[in-house]
């Protein structure tokens, strides 16, 4: 019996020796194949005395499954150390950059519209468009501008040369988003015509505005956001808690300053200027002025199709831009509209 | 309007700090836009006079002089200026003043002691004028302290008025209101008659009655035009930002700042018969006082005289007819023009009068009389002068009216959104010295005649929420009728689709709506076809004269504009209107305005990066993004032409047969004259096809097995894809699920004049498995309609 185990030893030395595994079978063939040692054996079993045999074939058999059990053992080892090796040659860098093309951006205007748009919706406001190209009706007269009111003047106002070569008096580029409140109060006037009561009007209107005006803080062309509200009981105090409300959303700043102070405009009556001051920041504790509001003129309401007596609404005008100038701490109007993608690509 | 804080609080004079008083009338309309210091902030520099001047004895230039301020002994002060005399008065720096720059301490000049300094206007930062010593009045108190004496702890106050407050473009308007803001009592400058002296007069003429209702005019006999002008008048004038020129000229001024009525003074000497206000006779000219001369149009009033046109009324006066240093009798006009008589007139003729400015917002009707009275007396307490009686020329019909206006608190509360009780309207309205009438809870109230803006119940709410303040006015959340808002499926926002463009690795610009005319004339196809340009009659600038038609154009310009900054990569896109004519009739009748999405891609395909090939973004490129903005909806290609593309890289893009757009790579002539280098691929597509989205419809899923068959076949060079996609989806039956191109080939193999199309076509039935036979019958079918209508052959 000395002799099997001095066989499982060699076996297990030859086995250990075979670094491949075309060796590994070659050793495994020395032992257990047809000409192998244990074979053998196995074969001579025959040749033993009977009562010896059931002994000595246990014994053979039990070598025999030490052996294949180190071949098994020493295959599968074979096997991890190719797969080791293996992924060993095929590691990354996984610090390079991935490959392909990352994103785009959106314009900063364009994203606080989007926020503006956002947030009103969130209280009920829709949102309507308007042609920018736009009537002078739309823009002062049903707006109740006088007829020599400075506004309309070449000065301020662009217009637009006829086909004879002389300028069309009856259009203009819009000077303002507020001519969408004329287009949506007669649209909802008509829609709810056959109604005892109409429905409320929520609306917000933005778009790009032109007037003739170019320096460091005025572009002939910006944006503005219309906003307009008209019901049975919107008062100026509603005014009031919508405006200050957007604006501290707006900003994301619940302690910023709000103020609203006696203005003019044609269209509205009692006026408003709006003025924020922030708490903290470069610009703390400063009035800026950031939009334009007020009650609904009666003359506008009929305009719109609405009795004044029975309806009272508020509408209110902003410069997005400046707000993204605020919010961004932007400090040029300019950047807006020079396409510079340094500066673009700085929104996502 | 710029005034002095010292002269507004003579006429009102609440208790409240420069800050607060200046907060108020903010918080009320009137818009505080400046508050400055009337001078530099400085201390101890008193009235001086000089006793006696020297000469230094070791320089030519300086002298030696002794010097009262106010105290026992006279000091000893060196001074270098070349003005200074014995006798005269001056402001001195005391030892430890501290003047803008300097402190003065006691020195050493040139070997003698010296106490002080005596100042010129700029040392004490009150001008620029450094010719010598301020010199102050004979009467100054010695020893006062000079910020007293020259009331320089005023401020100069510039509010920024909006154009219905025409009655705060005086002392006496703003007072007004302050008064009612505060209720600190109204000191209105006591006005009397001054009694005629001589009796001549000047008749007066209303020829254009509508354009001047009331007219006073009156003769002053005899001034003395040299007269200097007192000092008291001209800080107030200088602080409302009116420079100081004669006497004469000052109290004009003066008197309209204080009441805010615009006066005029003629040579009475140039003057011939009586005055006329009338409209120009045809081709009538006038030499202005600002040597412009004007051809007034024919609704201009002209002040005349029997003989000729002496000023443009209520703009400005004629240069022959005014006053100057010879002038020994004036004549007086203070008159009423209205606001739509005036409004535009100096505007047309490139500039603006302090007097055009208060007319065409609307001078007080009622003020003629008392103020040509102010006028009168404060000339003859200055310069002397026998004052003629003064002569009116009413038109009352066409004199403005003041109709009542009927107020109800009711009205106020629902507009304000908060109940005032009648009594504080009522002592709100009477404040601001309306005339009010209480009936019950209501009100009839009439307003005054320097008052213009105030009509309607509205003009009287919003005074009512302005005096009680709007800060006083709560913000609480609003309270609304709810209506859920819709949320289609059948269409997304623009928003929406901007991320996805912008996923798409391009940057969101916005360019100018108005362009270069030679923008439109290279990219428009609708001025390829004959429209012409829509043209801004007043540009700002030639190079924004015309609408775009197109987007091309900016994206261009943002192209070649980051070029110029050394970015190579550019990918961009803008959402926005162009404009045609157009007669069909949009919410602007005449022209069509439709939302565009425009791309534009240039350089590398991708970022420089280590792991993918270098390659310039190409049609297929750009056109793998429109896809994408359309998926999953199928666009079609068609090969076309258009001015700015070239010619074998463009095509329509097509939705459904109907075309939404092109697609295509900028005309090498383009590339060449905008110096791009290489050319880009830009895209324009109709926005309202792309916001349009399918509706989501579910089809059956199969769970029997696909079977995919490729079919490579070999045609001739030019033939495009498009005809024979179609014409093999056309022939395929219900189980083919979907025919693709996944390989084009050409080379070796195939001759020179002909490329392999090689498709993968996939079929499965929802029913059963497919058997081989139907499969194989499939692809003769699709090789047969191929080979027919395409000459194709299968590629072996």
């Amino acid at each position: 019996m000395d002799n099997l185990d001095q066989l499982v030893a060699s076996a297990t030395a030859d086995f250990a020796a075979a670094t491949e595994p075309a060796r590994l079978e070659d050793a495994k063939a020395r032992y257990l194949g047809k000409e192998g040692s244990l074979t053998a054996l196995l074969k001579g079993l025959g040749k033993l005395p009977a009562e010896e045999r059931k002994s000595a074939g246990a014994a053979i058999n039990i070598a025999k499954e030490r052996i294949e059990s180190l071949l098994t053992a020493r295959r599968e080892a074979l096997k991890n150390a190719q797969l080791e090796a293996q992924l060993a040659t095929e590691a990354l860098d996984v610090t390079l950059p991935g490959r392909g093309s990352l994103r785009g951006s959106l314009h900063p205007v364009i994203i606080s519209l989007d926020r503006i748009e956002q947030l009103f919706r969130s209280i009920g406001f829709d949102v309507a468009d308007g042609p920018e190209i736009e009537t002078d009706w739309h823009n002062f007269t049903a707006l109740n501008t006088p007829e020599n009111h400075p506004a309309r003047s070449m000065h301020d106002t662009f217009y637009l040369q006829g086909e004879d070569g002389k300028p069309q008096d009856d259009v203009l580029l819009r000077t303002h988003t507020s001519p969408v409140q004329i287009r949506s109060m007669l649209a909802h006037t008509e829609r709810y015509k056959h109604l005892e009561t109409m429905p409320e009007l929520r609306v917000i209107c933005p778009g790009r505005v032109y007037r003739v005006d170019s320096d460091a803080t005025h572009s002939p062309m910006f944006h503005q956001v219309e906003g307009l509200w008209i019901g049975e009981a919107v008062s100026f105090a509603d005014l009031k808690g919508v405006v200050a409300d957007f604006l501290r959303r707006f900003f994301e700043s619940d302690d910023l300053k709000v103020r609203f102070r006696p203005s003019f405009f044609p269209f509205t009556e009692p006026s408003a200027e709006i003025d924020v001051a922030f708490m903290s920041g470069a610009l703390e504790g400063r009035w800026l002025e950031i939009a334009g509001c007020g009650m609904v003129h009666p003359n506008v309401l009929r305009f719109g199709g609405f009795d004044p007596e029975k309806y009272t609404g508020f509408a209110f005008g902003m410069g997005p831009d400046r707000l993204t100038m605020l919010r961004y701490s932007i400090p040029d109007l300019r950047l807006f509209f020079e396409g510079d993608l340094r500066f673009l690509s700085q929104f996502q | 309007m710029q005034f002095s804080e010292s002269w507004l609080r003579s006429l009102c004079n609440p208790s409240l700090s420069s800050e607060e008083l200046c907060h108020v009338l903010t918080m009320a309309g009137l818009e505080v836009e400046e508050r400055r210091p009337a001078s530099a902030n400085f201390s101890n520099v008193v009235v001086a006079q000089v006793l006696s001047v020297d000469k230094h004895p070791d320089a030519d230039k300086l002298k030696l002089c002794a010097v009262d301020v106010g105290e026992a002994a006279p000091l000893q002060i060196v001074c270098g200026a070349p003005n200074v005399a014995a006798g005269m008065k001056v402001p001195c720096a005391r030892v430890g003043a501290r003047l803008p720059g300097i402190e003065i301490k006691r020195a050493k000049v040139r070997g003698i002691e010296s106490f002080g300094m005596l100042c010129s206007a700029r040392e004490l930062g009150l001008s620029d004028d450094h010719g010598g010593l301020l010199p102050l009045a004979a009467d100054a108190r010695v020893g006062e302290d000079i910020r007293r004496h020259l009331d320089l702890d005023d401020h100069l106050i510039t509010l920024k008025l909006t154009p219905n407050r025409a009655d705060c473009l005086s002392l006496l308007g703003i007072a007004r209101e302050l008064s009612a803001l505060t209720g600190a009592p109204l000191l209105a400058p006591e006005v009397q008659p001054v009694a005629a002296v001589v009796a001549d007069t000047r008749a007066v003429v209303l020829d254009a009655p509508a354009s001047c209702p009331r007219y006073c005019g009156r003769i002053v006999r005899g001034v003395d035009a040299r007269a200097a002008t007192p000092e008291w008048m001209k800080r107030r004038i200088e602080r409302s930002g009116i420079r100081a020129i004669s006497f004469l000229v000052d109290v004009t001024n003066y008197v309209m700042l204080e009441l805010g009525q615009p006066l005029h003074a003629f040579d009475d000497a140039e003057l011939a018969g009586a005055i006329h206000v009338r409209l120009p006779n045809p081709g009538e000219q006038l030499l202005l006082l600002n040597e412009q001369t004007v051809t007034p149009s024919a609704d201009t009033a002209l002040i005349a005289d029997d003989e000729k046109p002496l000023a443009m009324a209520g703009v400005m006066g004629g240069e022959h007819s005014g006053i100057g240093d010879s002038t020994r009798d004036l004549f007086l006009e203070s008159a009423f023009f209205p606001p739509a008589a005036i409004a535009g007139k100096a505007r047309a003729l490139g500039f603006s009068s302090d007097a055009s400015h208060r007319y065409e917002r609307g001078v007080d009707f009622e003020l003629q009389r008392r103020a040509i009275e102010r006028a009168t007396q404060l000339i003859v307490e200055t310069c002397g002068g026998q004052p003629g009686p003064v002569v009116e020329a009413v038109s009352a019909a066409h004199l403005p009216t003041r109709k009542p206006v009927r107020l109800r608190t009711a009205r106020a509360a629902k507009v304000i959104g908060i109940r005032l009780g009648a009594e504080r309207i009522e002592s709100i309205l009477k404040g601001l010295g309306l005339g009010v009438e209480r009936q019950g809870e209501d009100f009839l109230v009439t307003p005054p005649s320097f008052r213009f803006d105030i009509e309607i119940e509205e003009d009287l709410i919003e005074e009512i929420a302005r005096i009680h303040g709007y800060d006083n006015i709560p913000s609480p959340p609003p309270v609304a009728q709810m209506a859920m808002m819709p949320a289609t499926e059948h269409s997304r926002t623009a928003m929406s689709l901007r991320r996805l463009v912008a996923a798409r690795d391009y940057h969101e610009v916005v360019t100018y709506s108005f362009v270069e005319a030679a923008w439109e004339a290279d990219f428009s196809a609708a001025q390829a076809a004959g429209a012409a340009p829509i043209v801004l009659a007043n540009p700002i600038a030639s190079q924004m004269g015309v609408m775009r038609s197109t987007l091309i154009g900016g994206l261009v310009g943002a192209l070649v504009a980051n070029r110029k900054r050394q970015t190579e990569r550019v990918r961009i896109f803008e959402l926005g209107r162009c404009f045609m004519r157009d007669a069909g009739a949009g919410p602007v009748a005449g022209f069509d305005q439709p939302l565009r999405l425009g791309g534009l891609a240039a350089g590398p395909a991708l970022p420089e990066q280590w792991g993918a090939p270098v390659s310039r973004v190409d049609f297929y490129d750009v056109k793998a993004d429109v896809e994408a903005l359309f998926a999953p909806r199928r666009l079609e290609f068609a090969k076309t032409g258009h001015p700015a593309l070239h010619p074998g890289r463009c095509a329509t893009v097509s939705l459904d047969g109907r075309p939404v757009g092109f697609l295509g790579e900028l005309h090498p002539r383009w590339v060449q004259k905008y110096e791009l280098g290489t050319a880009p691929v830009v895209f324009e597509l109709e926005l309202a096809a792309l916001l349009a989205t399918p509706f989501s419809r579910y089809e059956e899923v199969s769970r029997f097995p696909a079977v995919i068959r490729d079919l490579a076949l070999v045609v001739p060079q030019s033939q495009a894809l498009a005809p024979l996609l179609t014409a093999l989806r056309g022939a395929a039956p219900a189980i083919v699920r979907d025919v693709a191109l996944f390989d084009v080939y050409q080379g070796k193999g195939l001759a020179e004049n002909e490329k392999s199309l090689a498709f993968r076509i996939v079929m499965q039935d929802t029913q059963r498995t497919l058997e081989d036979a139907e499969v194989e019958a499939v692809i003769a079918d699709l090789l047969a309609v191929a080979s027919r209508d395409f000459h194709a052959s299968l590629r072996g």
